[in-house]
């Protein structure tokens, strides 16, 4: 059997490698890949407590991240689209356009 | 066994997650992610959660994927773009913040995993509940004590298909 403390060193260093991506990478689409990998770390450690008591609760939690990251990556890729048709370019770094 | 399959996918999950960062051209980072999700898709069938990895399988690999790949062909971005962000401030302390917190995760796994505590916190071969993880178990909690937010996720799909076609309705 595995301890469940192995799922959880899983889940922290994908959630480490999606915050990497955010820090590291400008292409705003690489970066919304990050964020779903940074959902799906935790979605781990859900289903790992989830089995660790015995609770459904823990994949109902799981089910609702599943409809936020839907919901997320419907709006932002809307989002993404219109940045390109603005400025030709996904670089974040590019969009300043409300900075002060 | 349970180990015999937990490495396995832990190890090409970890590896595709970095390769998915690292790559430029954003086809292969989706790609890689969708190995990731794969493999943890295959992690929460050793979890006893099956009707949550088939779900991962269907929604995430198949649905949200497809569309990130279908956006990555929209845009046809034929400039090779600069890989790391250009602001060195963030590029300094985002190491080293990655890299103490990658020390401390493994330090505290392979502590917590070895000792006492990972004995203890140990999963049972068979769960109380007889149909744990299936979709009925998973439809009784949804249906029962979740319906409140159920009814609201539904609202912010929703919301959310809106502010999609808004956003991406081409303006004259």
């Amino acid at each position: 059997m595995v301890p469940i403390v192995y799922y959880l060193g899983l889940s922290a260093l994908l959630f480490l490698i999606g915050v990497s991506g955010v820090l590291f990478r400008r292409n705003a689409l690489i970066i919304f890949m990050s964020i779903e990998l940074m959902l799906n770390a935790v979605n781990l450690s859900f289903v790992a407590f989830a089995r660790l008591w015995d609770a459904t609760d823990g994949h109902v939690f799981v089910m609702f991240i599943l409809t936020v990251a839907a919901a997320e990556a419907a709006v932002g890729l809307a989002i993404i689209i219109t940045l390109f048709r603005h400025r030709e370019s996904v670089d974040v770094d590019e969009v300043n356009l409300m900075k002060g | 066994m349970e180990m015999l399959l937990f490495w396995p996918l832990a190890v090409i999950a970890l590896g595709a997650s970095i390769s998915m960062i690292t790559q430029r051209n954003p086809v292969y980072s989706a790609l890689f992610l969708i190995l990731t999700l794969l493999c943890l898709a295959g992690l929460f069938l050793l979890l006893h959660a099956h009707f949550l990895a088939v779900i991962q399988i269907i929604v995430y690999a198949g649905a949200i994927m497809v569309l990130f790949l279908f956006v990555i062909m929209l845009l046809d971005i034929r400039r090779a773009e600069v890989t790391l962000s250009r602001v060195r401030l963030q590029k300094t302390l985002g190491s080293i913040l990655v890299a103490l917190a990658l020390l401390l995760i493994v330090k505290t796994t392979w502590v917590l995993g070895s000792g006492a505590v990972g004995e203890m916190a140990m999963v049972k071969d068979a769960s109380a509940i007889p149909d744990f993880g299936t979709a009925p178990a998973l439809g009784r909690a949804l249906f029962s004590s979740y319906v409140l937010p159920l009814e609201l996720a539904a609202v912010l799909l929703f919301v959310a298909l809106i502010g999609a076609i808004v956003l991406s309705k081409h303006r004259e």
